[in-house]
Formats: C-alpha cells, sequence, structure tokens
C-alpha cells in the first residue's frame, strides 16, 4: 500500500492586504495623542520632591511657568518679568476659561518670587495652580 | 497608422503605502511625549478686593510659619517637617472645622514650602482614607465617583495661603 503524506491546500502565506490599514489605526492614535508644541526651556531647574502627588490628565489645559535657579521666569517662549505675568496670564485665561498654571520652579528658589507669583496669577484670577514636582520614593 | 499597443488597466501600486504609513508612524512616535505632568493640585484664593473679609474664630486656626532657615513653627511651637502631618490630622480629629494657614518668610526655601504642603496634604489623605474605610469599607484610591464627592463633602482641605506683607 502507498501511503501518501496529507498536505494542507490552503496557502501558506500571511495575507498582507490589511497591513497598511493596521499602520494607519496606529498613525492615527498617535496622531491624536500628539500635542505638537513643546517648549524651549531656556532657564535651568531641578523640581522638587513630593509624596502626595497628583497626575494632571489633560494636557491641553495645562500653561507653563518655569522658574529658574537664577530666578528668571520664563513663559512660553520668553522670558518676562513678574509684573506682565498677570496680563500673560489673563490672556490666556480667556482663551482657555479652566486654565490650569503648573509651576515648575527650581528647588532652591526662594519663596519671594513664588509668591509674587502667586500674586500675579490671583490678579489675572488664574487661580487654578499645581506645585510641579517629581514623585519622591 | 501605428497600431497602439492595447494598455493594461492603469493601477496605482499599493505596497509602497505600508512603507509611507510607517514613516508617518515613525514620525509621531519620536515627537509624542508620554510622560505626564504630575504635581501639587492647590487652589489660589480669589484677589483680595473680590474676597470679603471672612471672620475665623481664633481656636479654628492652625497656624504655620516657615521661617527663612527653614524652620517650620506650628502654632508657635517648632516642629520639624515630617513630624506636621500626624500633628495636623490629630488637629482635624479633634476640630474639623480647622484651617491650616500656611505662611512663609520671602526668603524661605521653595522646596521646604512644598514640603511642608505636601505634609499638609498627606494629612487629609490620612484622615480621607480613615473616613473611607469606616463608611464604605474600601480603601480611598478604590472609591466611586459619587463617594469621591461625599468623602471631600465629609472632609475638606481647608489650606489657607496667608496674605505675604
Amino acid at each position: 500500500m502507498k501511503f501518501r503524506k496529507k498536505q494542507a491546500t490552503t496557502k501558506q502565506e500571511i495575507p498582507t492586504a490589511s497591513l497598511p490599514d493596521i499602520i494607519f489605526m496606529l498613525l492615527i492614535f498617535f496622531m491624536l495623542t500628539t500635542v505638537l508644541r513643546e517648549f524651549d526651556v531656556q532657564v535651568e531647574y531641578t523640581l522638587p520632591e513630593a509624596y502626595m502627588i497628583e497626575r494632571i490628565d489633560n494636557k491641553r489645559l495645562i500653561s507653563y511657568i518655569w522658574v529658574g535657579r537664577d530666578g528668571r521666569i520664563q513663559i512660553d517662549d520668553n522670558i518676562v518679568r513678574v509684573d506682565d505675568i498677570s496680563a500673560i496670564m489673563y490672556q490666556k485665561r480667556v482663551e482657555i476659561p479652566n486654565l490650569i498654571v503648573s509651576m515648575r520652579i527650581d528647588q532652591y528658589s526662594e519663596m519671594g518670587v513664588v509668591t509674587d507669583i502667586q500674586q500675579q496669577l490671583r490678579e489675572a484670577d488664574a487661580l487654578r495652580i499645581n506645585y510641579s514636582s517629581l514623585h519622591r520614593l | 497608422m501605428l497600431k497602439r499597443k492595447k494598455k493594461e488597466g492603469a493601477t496605482i501600486p499599493l505596497a509602497g503605502m505600508a512603507d509611507i504609513a510607517f514613516l508617518l508612524l515613525i514620525f509621531f512616535l519620536l515627537v509624542t511625549t508620554i510622560d505626564v505632568d504630575t504635581g501639587i493640585g492647590l487652589v489660589l484664593p480669589p484677589p483680595v478686593d473680590e474676597a470679603e473679609e471672612i471672620e475665623v474664630k481664633e481656636e479654628n486656626i492652625a497656624n504655620i510659619l516657615v521661617n527663612a532657615t527653614g524652620e517650620v513653627l506650628l502654632d508657635g511651637q517648632i516642629i520639624s517637617v515630617p513630624q506636621i502631618s500626624g500633628t495636623i490630622a490629630d488637629k482635624i480629629r479633634g476640630n474639623p472645622e480647622l484651617i491650616v494657614s500656611v505662611k512663609t518668610d520671602r526668603r524661605t526655601p521653595y522646596n521646604v514650602y512644598i514640603e511642608t504642603i505636601d505634609q499638609l496634604k498627606m494629612a487629609y489623605n490620612e484622615l480621607r482614607e480613615e473616613y473611607a474605610r469606616q463608611n464604605f469599607g474600601i480603601r480611598f484610591q478604590d472609591v466611586t465617583r459619587e463617594q469621591l464627592d461625599q468623602i471631600r463633602q465629609a472632609i475638606p482641605q481647608r489650606i489657607s495661603l496667608a496674605e505675604p506683607e
């Protein structure tokens, strides 16, 4: 008797016709999650550490203020004076009513500059703030 | 007359499509920042001229003073920073109406201030944890939205940043 090895009759290739669709789906995901605007930070800072930190879910609501070790203040891409903050922040709050101001302040700064910024923010009615800090282990 | 060759059906080759999509994908992968912003959230008081002066009884205020060298005074007594959360939590248990007022000097180091605020947040977190366990029997991080609202109402964070001089 002659035995014949059984052979599948189906094709052995993986169909690649839908590969572009999968890639496009990934692409769309990354396009939607990307926030293109990144800032060129001109001041040098190290953030303080804390235990009870929360995460800000909506990145689009955030506006940043950097304060460097040398006391310079940066908003967006400009170094600004303390007195100008309230005008700038008021403008931002008109655009985004539930604005969150994230303050990225060097840990060795003095409270004087922080208090001044907070006074300016209160004038601009931008009251939701966040002291940006890292998780302490 | 020349006889033209009959053209085959004109098709656009689709094989390169995946490559184009891959290039775009790689671009967006590189520019995407996944890191999330973390920090201590706080709401500033409204500007002075809008806010009405609210009289608060002396016994309902806990005064925290951080001086220029980073020493902390709680109601006139010197206290080390890690002790703040326990002490404040005890005080709030004794008097749920307590408002914690934080005052700093212009030369106070920022990191001490953050540590202090962190300690206060810790105290409130401890109390909320207790409340969640007693009333719902679950951990604070597992509560539902409605329960969270209830907890927030029961134990509000009353942190007041003192008006600078």
